[in-house]
């Protein structure tokens, strides 16, 4: 019989195992699934993970994909951190792409340096405005920020379904829901000719490095771990915890409107009704399965971005189903979530003749409050 | 669905056996040719892109292995439109039909970098050395269903499910009021919007709304069977949009307007297999059998099925057509003169009401 005890002490290697053991059940699982469809499994999983991003261009395209999903998970993490739970990184992302078209459009025939950095802050901003407004609810009125970021989440789209079907539209475009194309001063820079890579990636991973240096090396990020790990003792140890949660969800919104301006400024080159295929929501599963930690992170969206590559090479190379990419995003956290079981407890294997399981260590039952 | 089926398989046996005859005068073909398709929505949408992978599924009847087609499924119209079209291209499709709007600018960005590789973009308007476009003319079934809703409605009052007010939209809601003001110029035509070409609830939503204001039937140019099903509910008619919705509501369908791209994508294919495809602006509609009404309820009058049938062969023949003036827009003022006729290139902006329409379009 198996039998789940308390480690009493949460496992380290476990934290870092469980992600690598949830992949390799998840890679496991498609062997099966592969099998049963009639395909041959190790095709399929060369064909998923490998080809597309077996040439310089899959590389670039990986990048492409990583950036709005990594600097959507990045912001969430920190708000994760002080368990502030944002769930609306997709509302705050269109609002980034909403804002940041507006200014794009205004100054469409403007040929000068300043138009990408004033297009990028407005993106930004626009972020910031919409991941403030369920700071604002919660410090202010004790709302509860996971029901108001979400709400917030489709607020958001309908606006840009309005802006889009409405004044943003683009006057020439026989009244078809599009923004004008871009001037050039407004597009993000190519790093690598002749690929789609942007600037927005190297602002990613910019990204990724300042909330690092924020998260460990700095006072700030301390104090966002601690109200997270124990809030009462956070306030007892005075700090300010309005002000953090305005920062750790201004932050996480900022990013995520940085996401959103990337994308209409980078890969897309105007305002087009879908931003967005749910880079916000996938940014959830991405930060946890990154452990919250920037690294785990990076890795993590560059995971998401390859599984989501993988899914449109299977169905044009081998003729699978879509719903294949859907199916091993879903393995994954059902997965990871079940390995997570493990850094807290273990497994043991018993016979039923045995006698009873020995009491439980006290500590352990401390440990799991 | 079976029948269809059935129907497709013997014209593309006979198509088949033609091309054969065609083809082994002309080179042994070697390699088949790799055809891309690019659909918005999941195959099992049962409307737009649906209709499209029928489409693929007959010039496979057709070809058999002389091609060899893909398809990628449920393609956001966002940045990764992009990397799959660039990736069809990339892996030797010779020939790639990107079949929504908001794939337009994708397909142009793709084609600048294979100037080899032949693109067929749908209901779009920019074209390119190796970039055509294809469309098809939906207003004349729509003025056929237009004639019948104005023969079967005992309420005079007649609802017109709207998605968007792009010219698509607008010109078959003019060619609907059209047939209303021909043959029943007390019926009403009521518009109403749900921005959305796809979204159930909301459809439904706007098939209550309308049949709670007396309207007894109900055209759609949106792809979900919802308002199809509310009318069966109801006790009221509705037409189906671009696949046969009669199974959705057997006492309720007149008929569909259904989208058969087979036709074209299996002429499209042959240019390209024989090397004379040039990019152009594909209109096409009953006349190359793009546009279909495969049945009509039974309950209808058999008068106005006959009729029907007279204004679908007028239409083939050219003889009918429902943008021939004298056609006056909404404020009375007479745009299309007596004698003549409103070019596609016209309707591909049209951006008015005729007259008789209600509402306002939204801007």
């Amino acid at each position: 019989m198996i039998k789940l005890e308390p480690r009493g002490e949460r496992s380290r290697a476990m934290a870092y195992l469980s992600p690598v053991l949830a992949a390799l059940l998840t890679m496991l699982t498609g062997l099966i699934l592969f099998t049963l469809l009639g395909v041959d499994p190790v095709e399929a999983l060369i064909t998923i993970l490998y080809v597309p991003i077996s040439d310089t261009h899959g590389l670039a395209e990986l990048c492409v994909k990583t950036a709005p999903i990594l600097l959507c998970a990045i912001g969430l993490s920190v708000a994760f951190k002080a368990k502030i739970w944002n769930i609306g990184a997709e509302g705050q992302l269109l609002m980034g792409g909403l804002f940041g078209s507006y200014i794009a459009l205004q100054f469409i025939e403007v040929e000068a340096f300043w138009v990408l950095p004033a297009v990028l802050i407005a993106g930004v901003v626009g972020g910031i405005v919409w991941s403030g407004i369920a700071a604002v609810l919660k410090v202010r009125f004790n709302t509860n920020e996971i029901l108001t970021t979400i709400m917030m989440n489709y607020i958001a789209l309908n606006i840009l379904l309005w802006a889009v079907h409405g004044p943003l539209k683009d006057p020439d475009g026989y009244n078809f829901p599009e923004s004008a194309l871009f001037g050039d001063s407004a597009l993000l820079p190519i790093l690598v000719e002749d690929t789609r890579v942007h600037f927005g990636m190297a602002l990613a991973l910019l990204a990724v490095v300042a909330v690092w240096v924020l998260m460990s090396r700095s006072f700030y990020g301390f104090q966002i771990k601690v109200m997270g790990m124990d809030a009462g003792a956070a306030r007892l140890s005075g700090f300010k915890e309005k002000r953090l949660t305005y920062f750790a969800l201004l932050l996480s919104g900022g990013l995520a409107g940085l996401a959103g301006v990337g994308e209409v400024t980078g890969p897309i080159g105007q305002l087009i009704p879908q931003i967005s295929p749910g880079y916000g929501y996938a940014a959830i599963i991405v930060a946890f399965l990154g452990r919250l930690h920037p690294v785990g992170i990076l890795l993590a969206s560059l995971l998401m971005a390859l599984l989501y590559m993988g899914g449109e090479m299977a169905q044009i190379s081998l003729g699978l189903p879509l719903a294949l990419t859907g199916l091993f995003q879903g393995m994954l956290l059902f997965y990871l979530l079940a390995c997570d079981v493990l850094i807290s407890f273990r497994i043991r294997l018993k016979s039923k003749k045995l006698k009873p399981s020995p009491p439980l260590p006290p500590l352990a039952s401390e440990t799991q409050g | 669905m079976k029948r269809r089926q059935f129907n497709k398989l013997v014209t593309g046996l006979a198509a088949g056996v033609c091309l054969t005859a065609l083809s082994s005068l002309s080179v042994q073909a070697a390699e088949p040719l790799k055809v891309g398709f690019v659909y918005v929505g999941p195959i099992g949408d049962h409307g737009w892109s649906y209709q499209h992978d029928q489409g693929r599924l007959s010039a496979e009847a057709v070809y058999g292995d002389k091609i060899k087609t893909t398809y990628v499924e449920n393609v956001a119209e966002g940045a990764d439109a992009q990397r799959v079209i660039y990736n069809l291209a990339k892996t030797g499709h010779d020939l790639i039909f990107t079949t929504s709007f908001g794939f337009m600018n994708p397909t142009l960005k793709v084609a600048k970098q294979f100037p080899k590789v032949a693109f067929e973009h749908a209901t779009g308007y920019k074209m390119a050395k190796n970039v055509g476009t294809y469309i098809s003319t939906t207003f004349e079934g729509r003025y056929v269903a237009g004639y019948v809703a104005s023969q079967v409605t005992k309420s005079n009052k007649i609802g017109y499910i709207a998605s968007f007010p792009i010219p698509e939209v607008i010109r078959d809601i003019n060619a609907v009021q059209l047939a209303l003001n021909k043959y029943n110029p007390d019926a009403e035509l009521k518009v109403i919007w749900v921005n959305s070409w796809f979204d159930p609830g909301k459809e439904a939503d706007a098939a209550n709304a309308m049949m709670d204001q007396g309207v007894d039937v109900i055209l759609q140019h949106t792809d979900s069977p919802a308002a199809m099903q509310a009318a069966e509910r109801r006790g009221a008619y509705a037409v189906g949009q671009a696949s046969d919705m009669s199974s959705f509501g057997p006492n309720a369908h007149l008929l569909s307007v259904v989208d058969e791209w087979g036709p074209h994508y299996i002429n499209t294919i042959k240019a390209v297999m024989d090397g004379t495809w040039k990019p152009k602006a594909n209109v096409e509609g009953m006349k190359e059998g793009a546009i279909v009404i495969p049945s009509f309820n039974e309950s209808i009058p058999a008068d106005v099925v006959a009729h029907a049938k007279e204004l679908i062969a007028g239409i083939k023949d050219g003889s009918v057509y429902p943008f021939a003036g004298p056609i006056k827009n909404k404020a009375g003022e007479l745009i299309v003169p007596e004698g003549t006729r409103l070019s596609y290139e016209d309707l591909e902006k049209m951006n008015w009401y005729v007259e008789g329409v209600q509402s306002d379009i939204p801007q």
